[in-house]
């Protein structure tokens, strides 16, 4: 391999969605950066997630940015040449009662005394009119018009390519070692050599906590694996995608009728092996809230179990941002089960940050170094909601 | 509230190496359960042995199959637990309560979910066809010979018109040697064996000539070839026909023929069933000889995964003999392990056994030579179907593999190949195969489906009716109290 | 066309078991699983697929290719090889190309 090969302007190490999304926006901006991926390009969380795009009852902090996540993924076709199997439904969390009923209530006048009018309540009456399989004992839901979902795999990779056409690279099958900083460069020991870059970008998802951890800023990850189900085929039944309030539910019918069923229960998982066993007793209850809520559904059959390995960070919004400790190392990592709709905007915040040095969307909740100090209840409070 | 068993010692499939497995260690004091997919006991090779109508006429089946009752008396009296119509579609080892021991087994029986505590788990689900992939093969009409066997064994139902075998290996011309005993016609016998392959196997004849196997495959061989018009060498088979199969088309000798046909059977060798053993972690390697994914195994049937074993085909591919013998050899270790004997009373009692198996797979190096299938039939091209489930094609996917798909895992997601109910069983080899084709690589670099519980369907009602999680592990990403 | 051994006849008399199979009343043997009641009854094909909507019959009989799935007692989706005949079971081919939102 050439010098020349062996180092770009920018490192990206993690060729998920969000290392994928930077690509993108760095090689629209004339930055052509390197991806390292250990694995292949959505082989872990990237790939096997539920696919929703998502604004509604998000986290208060996310709310500005998936929304500008929104603007592009109603627009994706011309960013990555390809629709990505995005079908904008709508998503709807239901309330099963009337403490679902005031937690949504409360939610949307939240929303409202910030500006924001994208989620909208649906009385009972009106949401059996739009899910007519829903049990007839449903009180209501709120939901964000906007949403909808797509294919996780095919969006990862449509992002990946049109980086790579125009400019960034993507090596896969290669683990980083070791990092070091020697000078103005990053220097990044990998099994197939050594690659270095003035600017490196922390994508590494349920493994980012080992590359923040050798510059001074551990965060307190965790490695997690939500576990999904997806039926055989079944007749037309919904639209929209449906969430849960207080149980954990994520349900939606795909065009090919097959229906996925989430919840982010969590499966086992070893991150150093790649290895996930799904549990069984816990699928059990998200199957017993679908059955609650979708009577009809006792008679599906589920097809394949599977979950995908994520990072999670206790407060429940991500890590995005400069490093706190170091030069020219930006972070991108912590979505576990609301990462996927935000790919294309939080790409988009880690280039402008390379390079312009800033950006116009609010990130400072994000920022790494706030577990040092105790859990600040402002910024833990606003996010009730299971997945 | 669901029923949950408890057992030290839990048996899957009832075939020669699980009948034998749980015989052997019930009779050592070790608390067995069978579970078995099928009604009655007996595998595929003794299918219905206790059921068949055709008990009356037992020359029909041969002594062979009929010798398999010999496992069926002895388990049935041995005080090993036995439930029929057992499907087992989940061993969670990691996830299983502490007071399961050791595994927790979730499994349907009659729609119904059931789960099993076992400390461990001795895998004995044997094998299936091999994938057969020529034009037409999805045809209505095309079976394989060994469902053909199925339906002669377990109902007495045979074809009824113009019926054509196709392919390779014993098998083949067993049901063939079968059908002339029931006094049913078969027009055809097309055999893929390419010439030259008996040259190729010749280094491996004195393990044949010294095994069993001899005499009553020659035997039948000529019993076969004296009344069924055998073709040798067939290169190419088509299946034809709009909505059922119509006719067969093959080439033999550079000659291109067409056979009006109704039935027609294929078969070419048999591959280890590895779903259950893979989802649960063992790893597997590709068998370069028999060209099909193997878990590891030791002489013990030991895996990497602690206390769990394999016995019999499943281990990989043997035969029926073997299986039993490979069966009481994996019970004594799993006895061993589960405290009932020591490692020299093991040892002196596996002896016999170890003898009998070395003894029962004199010969398999030629067979496997011999009837390996050939190339044409394992990597086909263009709208030959693949995956039959999702309905996608040899061409497509070769074609996905030039735009950078470099393996069946990635496949899954570019085209659904393998995503359907069958899990990759009738297409995982293939898959497998084309890649590596494509690519100029091993299969055993290409990989094989990243296989997970459950293993088999089941319904969301029956996943509804598992039992609450520990309190102590109940948990879910991020579910907080509304503020 | 598929048919039984006279040993299979025998073993029907005075234990028929009475299904119907398309709405066509069969009679068939105890211990058939659907599949061969199917296939003697001079059913080939059992289903259209949900892809292509092309014909699929029984093809291994015993459980691994999922082609033999028929519709009984209007639950779809059944292996036909793995349920054995019960007296009034009613047997449907399965129609899989589905209509789904555009």
């Amino acid at each position: 391999m050439t010098q020349a090969q062996q180092s770009a302007p920018v490192i990206i190490v993690g060729g998920g969605l969000h290392g994928s999304s930077t690509a993108l926006h760095l090689a629209r901006a004339g930055v052509p950066a390197l991806v390292l991926e250990k694995n292949y390009i959505g082989r872990h969380a990237s790939g096997v997630n539920a696919g929703g795009v998502r604004t509604l009852t998000r986290h208060l902090a996310e709310v500005p940015l998936s929304l500008a996540a929104q603007t592009i993924w109603h627009q994706i076709q011309d960013w990555v040449d390809d629709d990505c199997d995005f079908h904008h439904t709508g998503q709807m969390r239901v309330a099963e009662n009337e403490s679902d009923v005031q937690t949504l209530q409360q939610r949307l006048k939240t929303m409202h005394e910030h500006g924001y009018t994208h989620e909208e309540w649906v009385s009972a009456q009106d949401v059996r009119a739009m899910i007519p399989a829903i049990t007839p004992s449903i009180m209501g839901g709120l939901i964000a018009r906007g949403d909808g979902s797509a294919d996780p795999y095919r969006t990862t990779r449509a992002f990946r390519m049109k980086a790579q056409s125009l400019g960034a690279r993507v090596m896969e099958g290669i683990q980083v070692q070791h990092i070091a900083r020697e000078g103005k460069d990053w220097k990044l020991q990998t099994d197939q050599g050594l690659f270095s870059a003035p600017v490196l970008v922390n994508c590494a998802g349920a493994w980012a906590d080992k590359i923040s951890a050798q510059f001074g800023e551990p965060v307190p990850l965790k490695a997690v694996g939500p576990m999904m189900l997806v039926t055989s085929r079944m007749p037309h039944f919904l639209d929209l995608v449906v969430l849960g309030t207080s149980r954990a539910l994520s349900f939606k019918q795909r065009e090919n009728g097959t229906v996925l069923i989430g919840g982010g229960r969590p499966a086992w998982t070893d991150r150093d092996t790649d290895q996930t066993e799904l549990d069984f007793r816990l699928l059990g209850e998200g199957a017993r809230v679908v059955c609650d809520l979708f009577p009809h559904m006792k008679h599906a059959i589920v097809n394949r179990g599977w979950a995908g390995i994520e990072a999670s960070m206790p407060d429940g919004i991500p890590v995005i941002g400069p490093s706190k400790t170091m030069q020219d190392l930006y972070h991108a990592f912590g979505f576990s089960a609301h990462g996927f709709q935000l790919g294309p905007i939080v790409g988009k915040i880690t280039a402008d940050l390379i390079t312009t040095g800033k950006t116009d969307l609010p990130i400072e909740p994000f920022s790494i170094d706030r577990f040092k100090a105790p859990a600040d209840a402002s910024t833990a409070s606003a996010y009730p909601f299971p997945l | 509230m669901i029923a949950i068993h408890t057992c030290e010692l839990l048996v899957v499939g009832a075939g020669p190496a699980g009948l034998a497995a749980a015989t052997l260690a019930a009779g050592l004091g070790v608390d067995t359960m069978l579970l078995d997919e099928q009604p009655s006991p007996g595998g595929q090779i003794y299918r219905a042995i206790t059921s068949s109508p055709l008990r009356a006429n037992k020359k029909i089946l041969g002594e062979d199959y009929w010798s398999g009752e010999s496992l069926i008396g002895p388990f049935q009296a041995s005080g090993a637990k036995y439930e029929p119509g057992a499907t087992v579609w989940a061993i969670s080892r990691m996830t299983a309560p502490e007071l399961a021991g050791g595994f927790e087994v979730g499994y349907s029986v009659g729609g119904e979910a059931r789960m099993l505590h076992a400390k461990h788990v001795l895998l004995a689900t044997g094998a299936q066809e091999r994938p057969f992939p020529i034009p037409g093969w999805t045809l209505p009409g095309v079976i394989t010979a060994g469902a053909a066997q199925i339906l002669l064994k377990t109902a007495g139902v045979v074809p009824g018109d113009r019926t054509v075998l196709a392919g390779s290996g014993p098998l083949l011309y067993l049901v063939a040697w079968q059908y002339l005993n029931a006094g049913i016609k078969v027009d055809a016998l097309l055999d893929t064996t390419p010439a030259g392959r008996l040259g190729k196997a010749l280094p491996h004849v004195w393990g044949f000539l010294r095994s069993a196997y001899l005499a009553k495959g020659l035997k039948l061989l000529r019993a076969v070839k004296a009344n069924i018009k055998v073709i040798q060498h067939v290169s190419a088979i088509e299946a034809l026909g709009q909505d059922k199969l119509e006719a067969v088309r093959y080439t033999a000798n550079g000659q291109q023929h067409t056979l009006q046909a109704d039935q027609l059977m294929l078969h070419q060798g048999v591959i280890p069933n590895i779903n259950l053993s893979q989802a649960v972690g063992v790893t597997l390697r590709w068998n370069d000889l028999l060209m099909c994914w193997e878990p590891q195994v030791d002489d013990w049937g030991n895996t990497n995964i602690d206390q769990i074993g394999i016995a019999g085909d499943g281990a990989g591919i043997a035969g029926a003999w073997a299986a039993e013998h490979r069966g009481r050899i994996a019970a004594l270790e799993a006895a061993r392990q589960l405290g009932k004997i020591d490692q020299a009373r093991r040892d002196s009692m596996a002896r016999p056994h170890i003898d009998a198996y070395a003894r029962a797979v004199r010969g398999r190096e030629f067979f496997d030579t011999m009837y390996q299938a050939p190339d044409p039939f394992r990597l086909p091209t263009g709208d030959t179907v693949v995956c039959r489930c999702e309905e996608v094609t040899a061409g497509q996917i070769r074609e996905t593999v030039k735009l950078g798909c470099p393996g069946p895992n990635q496949m899954k997601s570019f085209l659904r190949c393998g995503m359907g109910p069958c899990q990759g069983r009738f297409c995982s080899v293939t898959v497998t195969e084309l890649i590596a084709d494509e690519r100029g690589v091993s299969p055993e670099e290409v990989g094989h489906y990243r296989l997970r519980f459950p293993t088999k369907p089941l319904t969301l009602g029956e996943l509804a009716s598992l039992p609450q999680t520990d309190a102590s592990r109940q948990a879910v990403v991020r579910l907080k109290k509304p503020v | 066309m598929y048919k039984r051994l006279p040993e299979s006849e025998q073993a029907m008399t005075g234990h028929a078991v009475a299904v119907t199979i398309n709405g066509e009343p069969v009679h068939c043997r105890q211990g058939d699983s659907v599949a061969a009641a199917l296939l003697a009854a001079g059913h080939a094909d059992c289903r259209d697929t949900p892809v292509k909507g092309v014909a699929r019959g029984p093809f291994c009989m015993m459980g691994v290719c999922y082609d033999c799935l028929v519709t009984i007692d209007g639950q779809p989706n059944q292996q036909g090889c793995m349920i054995q005949v019960r007296p009034g079971m009613v047997i449907e081919r399965q129609q899989g190309a589905r209509k789904v939102m555009a």
